[in-house]
């Protein structure tokens, strides 16, 4: 494996909190499932579960210099950059306490105080806006990075083409995280995806690409930590390509008749807590013990989101009409 | 200190001030200095009309050049302004705006609402708009109603180059995303402007001409031919009072108003396609608002709805001229009922 000399750099605390966090994507998004299925969720939820390696392992490289953008599917981008899941749950519940104050819901989450830019419902919206954040660091001189996380679908959009090119001419410190997950809605990447991996179009563009495996931690922050090292430096952006597989349909209802026993697998033989687990037990830098003492502190974290949303007030009609400069 | 200079030099100086003013304001777009990467000099164009032309060499590393990829530097020019600087971004001609419109009506015009207030968006976005420079179908539409028509984008069209350097000091300071449209025939247009700096309030509209008969809106080029069109009615007896919009959004509906109920006829002049445009958004308006004070009929005066044509003979019928304005007009102050 080639993530030994990678661990022996984190420490116990680091790995604990990398643990953390992909607990609490995965326990937020299974209780979102689960709360979604009884109607009381509006609107429309696209889950990350299955994805946690991806945005922990990148974001667990940032500080609150960096800037990230996200995508319909960002739940799981917003906890691992700080936003509070609280705000966050009381959001999809589209609640007045929530983080947009139920005016955005699960997918225009954003807390810019976080570095957070917003999930983002339109596909491939968020790299034009990451060259943006990228530029203002880079001549504000803060050492301050930006991160597109996007998908296999956004992968085909000309705003992320041509935002990659952007950042390579402009020598901007930028990370393009392409999350394939194998599917576009229900259109296979290996269909849609003209080249046979989407890192191999970083050339097309001046820059490294990095296939990744998605669903390994280690892997991830390796990769992250010397694409976004790099970009600090002044040494431009990278394209990171995350291979895995999403646990959830497209969006909650999906009945995923495209596809058949890839969860299954995945679940049982490729999960990123379990061999994140797996391997730091094994070494020694955490016990069990650890590890259990998380996910309980995490699910009752999670629980108190979700009490907190349903028993939040709705915001009101004076609400309406706020936050925009004129209203008729 | 007022001096002449024209509509093209107005906009460059706000934005020379402003830069001097604010080390966050910055200037991307294509061949926005001009040269980069090519061998001979830098700041070759100033943009393709030059309105931006001498500010490479007067702010280092703050005029950027750009490929041709409007989604990617209109939307970088957005995610800057999310991140404390204050960009002006060109989108050469309006026309393009189909290349990159998501990053201006979905993510610029929306951040503000749908993160609950918590962004702020300070971008301009300057384009060049209208027809009569044989430039057809593709690079001469007005398009400034759609952008109207959009919460949280603020619509800005100067008719003057006092105007337009008052108003883009105001774009460049507001917090919320400005789509200043300039018009391709105004550039080289003189006319008194100070030296000093000076910022125009948005949704004040400009009583150009005053007159008691006949109440005419007009906005951009319009304006110059609305009082064209004045000064041929003064002669036969007719006085009009001319209403400059100056910004669309947020809309002055005060001044529109108080003309019309004081003439109690309306001509709204609008150079855009006559459905869902200025003119029959003013019209609404005075309809709902002012009915008990009209004594006629509101009339347009609008272009076709066709697309611009490029022929001379066919363009000049299709932008509306002085005397379909007074054509207009004459009809309403003649209206009997």
């Amino acid at each position: 494996m080639t993530d030994t000399v990678e661990r022996k750099a984190l420490t116990r605390e680091q790995l604990l909190s990398a643990y953390r966090m992909m607990r609490a994507i995965r326990e937020f998004e299974e209780r979102v499932h689960a709360e979604f299925a009884t109607g009381e969720i509006p609107g429309f939820v696209h889950l990350y579960a299955g994805e946690e390696a991806s945005a922990v392992g990148v974001c667990s490289n940032l500080d609150g210099r960096d800037t990230i953008a996200s995508t319909h599917r960002g739940h799981g981008h917003c906890i691992a950059k700080g936003v509070d899941v609280s705000e966050m749950m009381a959001e999809i519940y589209g609640r007045q306490t929530g983080s947009c104050h139920g005016k955005g819901g699960s997918m225009h989450i954003a807390d810019l105080s976080k570095g957070m830019l917003g999930a983002n419902g339109i596909v491939g919206g968020g790299p034009p806006l990451i060259c943006g954040t990228a530029l203002a660091a880079k001549l504000k001189g803060t050492g301050g990075v930006s991160v597109a996380f996007f998908g296999d679908g956004a992968s085909n959009q000309g705003t992320t083409l041509e935002s990659m090119n952007l950042a390579s001419v402009w020598n901007l410190p930028a990370i393009f995280v392409a999350e394939n997950n194998g599917y576009a809605e229900t259109t296979s990447s290996t269909w849609s995806v003209a080249s046979d991996n989407i890192a191999d179009r970083a050339a097309g563009f001046g820059m490294p690409g990095v296939i990744v495996d998605g669903f390994d931690f280690f892997a991830v922050h390796e990769a992250a930590s010397e694409a976004i090292a790099r970009a600090r430096a002044g040494g431009g952006p990278t394209l990171l390509e995350m291979k895995f597989t999403r646990y959830f349909g497209h969006f909650e209802g999906d009945q995923q008749t495209y596809r058949a026993g890839e969860v299954e697998h995945a679940r049982a033989e490729l999960d990123c807590l379990t061999r994140f687990a797996a391997r730091v037990t094994e070494t020694g830098e955490l016990t069990r013990s650890d590890l259990d003492a998380a996910d309980a502190e995490v699910a009752a974290t999670i629980d108190r989101a979700v009490d907190e949303a349903k028993a939040a007030p709705l915001p009101t009609e004076a609400d309406l009409l706020t936050d925009v400069y004129v209203r008729y | 200190m007022a001096r002449t200079i024209t509509y093209r030099e107005a906009i460059n100086e706000a934005l020379a001030q402003e830069m001097e003013r604010d080390e966050s304001v910055i200037i991307m777009g294509e061949d926005n200095a001009g040269g980069e990467g090519s061998p001979g000099e830098m700041d070759a164009w100033g943009g393709v009309l030059g309105v931006t032309k001498g500010l490479y060499h007067k702010f280092p590393g703050r005029v950027l050049d750009t490929p041709i990829s409007e989604s990617a530097f209109i939307g970088a020019a957005i995610g800057a302004a999310t991140a404390g600087m204050r960009p002006v971004a060109e989108l050469m001609f309006v026309d393009f705006m189909g290349v990159c419109f998501d990053q201006i009506y979905n993510q610029a015009a929306k951040f503000r609402y749908m993160f609950g207030g918590k962004a702020v968006t300070p971008v301009v976005i300057r384009t060049m708009y209208g027809a009569g420079l044989r430039a057809a179908a593709q690079h001469s539409q007005c398009l400034y109603p759609l952008f109207t028509h959009v919460p949280g984008l603020k619509v800005v069209l100067p008719a003057t180059p006092y105007d337009a350097k008052g108003l883009m000091t105001q774009a460049i300071r507001d917090n919320d995303p400005v789509m200043f449209f300039e018009h391709k025939a105004l550039y080289d247009l003189a006319g008194p402007v100070p030296e000093e700096s000076y910022a125009l309030p948005f949704g004040e509209a400009n009583v150009v001409r005053e007159g008691g008969d006949v109440t005419i809106v007009a906005l951009g080029r319009m304006v110059h031919t609305s009082l064209e069109a004045a000064e041929q009615l003064a002669a036969a007896g007719v006085e009009c009072e001319v209403v400059d919009l100056r910004t669309t959004s947020p809309l002055d509906e005060d001044t529109v108003l108080e003309s019309v109920e004081n003439t109690g006829r309306l001509v709204v002049v609008d150079e855009a396609h006559p459905r869902c445009s200025m003119a029959t958004d003013i019209s609404a308006l005075v309809a709902r608002k002012a009915f008990g004070a009209l004594r006629a009929p509101v009339e347009m005066v609008t272009a076709p709805h066709t697309p611009v044509p490029f022929s001379n003979t066919l363009e000049d019928i299709y932008i509306p001229d002085a005397q379909r304005v007074a054509n207009a007009v004459k009809t309403v102050a003649e209206w009997t009922r």
